[in-house]
């Protein structure tokens, strides 16, 4: 046994290629990568987009196939990536022999750097040899994550530039924002589910885009309890939203019919809006760097009169920088046409 | 079992024979599935591996991914077989599987709780452990407080309501936990897996189930005659409280270990014993090896289905239950052969 553990001693020590970066995660972990990094495993949803927007070509697969909707919103060999599954939590879906079949240069996730990730990503980056890197998935945290990525990935001038977007991005809302008091910003409710019944709380990773854009979460309890949770009718009646947001078809196909919802201010004034969610959703699902094209057109929907932009020009602007896609005249005008409550399904 | 009587002969194979080919066969599958899996590798290419011969990487597939994979399936097979035999016989019913009193349901609680608060992953599997330990615990404080002559139906209906309430906490924390990150995690441990498994996650469970094992090897004679009812064990000079609460601390922490180390994986505690039955009867000295030694292969065999059937892990609480639950309907409707 000893002798067995001396071994994979020895085996966990990292057997160096001649060139090796250094690179510093958003956990603080120091990870040595390769000078070239041509493959890149995502570890989940999340990771998979933002390695997608950086360096397409490195990506060795997606974590799950994209559905026949999706697959016109991304540029044309990714779209057949391979279907990989996810290394997230403890027994995630991807099975390591595979992941060391790809021989990826590099694994990345993005989202949680709390504890039980750092030391997954500890544990199979001794398993398997292959480097780990965890980037924070926090929205604010977007053009520092940027920056780290396209350094892993040796596309630094890349990383930079769109670090530079969104920061521009940030900073015309919050110019907006300057003048408009918290009491007066829209009391926004983000409803999740056929029912629309499932939000998330103020804080949670799912609802950050909210607070950005310049809305106030109706779900707020002071921060008692995060994440997604399951509320009821009567409690979307106290908090009367005056802007609802979804990306359920079904939701937003019942709202306007249903009596229950009759009575809410947003659902009076019209006020709902339904996202699209090709290739992926604009306002979350997943929380990656897709939140940024819902972080434009909500600055529209809620600061119509001080935001300066074209949804029009801003989705084909977008896709093109950060999806490789030019945008067919037909292509766009569904994805306004979605954004506008018709949704292609 | 056998003592006095002369005129009892069974058609059985003798048990030294039956536990040496069933460890042959075990060793056979072992050294089969460690040549098995999604990164190919030709029998030359592993043994040069296994030599420390071969390849980085393949050295890598071998030694830190198959080896402790194959490992722990052995490991967790075995543990929940033989703590299954022990519950059945302590319970005298067939129909009695390991998280009878509330194992699984407390240990997929601390582990839940424990993904909950983003813990590593070794405080994880602590917290499982715990959580299963504290809640049989728990069933058998409240089941000696309660007065009922029949201490066994008080023991399964207390461990039935512990379950029911550790269920719930765990429900309620899978509504709160992030959907992204922790929820697949918390659905993944609750279906149990092998994937990711590392050597040191086996290392603290393997004596744990080795401790719990000597006392079940031991006390083979009185779960035997436990296993004819209370009053008759009195009879025959059985303390039926001490060994009876001997049986449950070993058996528990047997299942807990392993609990924590795979997630819930069930049925193979309930069906295995059935089968180890049928070949070297109730005799709990005969049926322990023998069930441990099967219950070893199966996982081994399931858990190896698991990992290279799809291009994803396959969790191995449905695996167990798609292959465990028809076979468990045709044993039934072979009538009760098998237990005494």
């Amino acid at each position: 046994m000893r002798l067995l553990l001396t071994f994979l001693a020895l085996l966990a020590l990292p057997i160096l290629p001649a060139e090796a970066r250094t690179i510093v995660d958003s956990a603080g972990r120091t990870v040595e990568v390769p000078k070239d990094v041509n493959t890149v495993f995502a570890a989940g949803p999340p990771a998979s987009i933002l390695v997608y927007i950086m360096k397409p070509e490195a990506l060795t697969g997606w974590p799950r196939a994209l559905r026949p909707e999706e697959r016109d919103y991304i540029a044309e060999p990714f779209r057949d990536l391979p279907e990989t599954g996810r290394i997230t939590g403890r027994g995630g879906e991807a099975n390591l022999e595979r992941v060391l079949e790809i021989e990826p240069d590099l694994i990345i996730d993005f989202g949680s750097v709390r504890d039980t990730y750092v030391d997954l990503a500890n544990r199979v980056q001794e398993q398997t040899g292959i480097p780990y890197i965890l980037i924070d998935g926090r929205f604010e945290n977007t053009p520092e994550a940027l920056r780290i990525l396209g350094e892993a990935l040796g596309v630094p001038e890349r990383g930079e530039a769109l670090a530079v977007d969104v920061e521009a991005t940030f900073a015309r809302i919050e110019a907006i924002l300057q003048d408009v008091p918290e009491e007066e910003r829209n009391r926004v409710y983000l409803a999740r589910g056929p029912e629309g019944l499932e939000t998330g709380m103020k804080g949670s990773i799912n609802t950050e885009i909210i607070e950005r854009v310049g809305g106030r979460n109706v779900a707020d309890d002071g921060g008692a309890t995060r994440g997604l949770v399951q509320t009821s009718m009567e409690q979307v009646i106290v908090v009367n939203p005056d802007t609802i947001v979804t990306w359920d078809p079904n939701f937003y196909g019942m709202v306007f019919d249903d009596p229950l919802w009759q009575g809410i201010d947003a659902v009076q004034t019209g006020r709902v809006y339904l996202s699209p969610t090709a290739p992926f959703g604009w306002i979350d699902r997943p929380p990656s760097l897709n939140r940024m094209m819902g972080l434009i057109w909500m600055a529209g929907l809620l600061y119509p009169d001080k935001w300066q932009g074209d949804l029009r020009e801003d989705t084909r602007a977008f896709y093109k920088l950060y999806y490789h896609v030019d945008l067919t005249d037909d292509e766009l005008e569904r994805l306004l046409e979605w954004a506008e409550g018709r949704p292609p399904l | 079992m056998g003592r006095g009587t002369t005129t009892t002969v069974r058609l059985r194979p003798p048990v030294l024979t039956l536990t040496g080919g069933l460890s042959f066969c075990l060793a056979a599958l072992a050294f089969a599935a460690v040549m098995i899996g999604p990164y190919s590798l030709s029998p030359a290419q592993t043994l040069a591996a296994l030599l420390g011969q071969g390849d980085r990487q393949a050295e890598i597939v071998i030694w830190n991914i198959r080896l402790p994979r194959v490992a722990a399936a052995l490991l967790v097979g075995a543990a929940l077989a033989a703590a299954g035999a022990s519950y059945q016989a302590l319970f005298r019913n067939p129909l009695v599987s390991p998280d009878i009193l509330g194992v699984s349901a407390g240990a997929g609680l601390g582990a839940v709780a424990g993904i909950f608060l983003s813990l590593p992953v070794a405080a994880i599997q602590a917290s499982a452990f715990v959580g299963g330990m504290v809640a049989v615990g728990f069933v058998t404080l409240v089941a000696s407080m309660v007065q009922n002559t029949d201490r066994t139906l008080t023991l399964v209906l207390i461990g039935v309501v512990i379950g029911a309430l550790a269920g719930a906490a765990t429900s309620l924390l899978k509504v709160m936990a992030d959907p992204y990150d922790q929820l697949p995690a918390i659905t993944f441990w609750l279906l149990g897996s092998l994937a990711a498994i590392t050597t040191e996650d086996i290392l603290p469970a393997l004596p744990i189930v080795l401790i719990g094992l000597v006392p079940l090897a031991l006390l083979r004679w009185r779960i035997n005659v436990l296993s004819l009812g209370d009053e008759e064990a009195r009879a025959l000079g059985v303390e039926v409280g001490r060994t009876r609460f001997l049986v449950i601390a070993a058996a528990t922490l047997i299942t807990t270990s392993v609990t924590a180390l795979a997630g819930v994986v069930g049925w193979v505690g309930l069906v295995i014993p059935h089968i180890a039955r049928m070949l070297v009867g109730p005799g709990f000295g005969r049926l322990l090896p023998v069930s441990a030694l099967i219950g070893a292969g199966y996982l081994l065999i399931v858990d190896t289905l698991a990992r290279t059937i799809a291009q994803v892990e396959v969790p191995l609480g449905i695996l167990t239950a798609v292959i465990g639950a028809p076979f468990f309907v045709w044993l039934l409707a072979r009538g009760r052969q098998g237990w005494s």
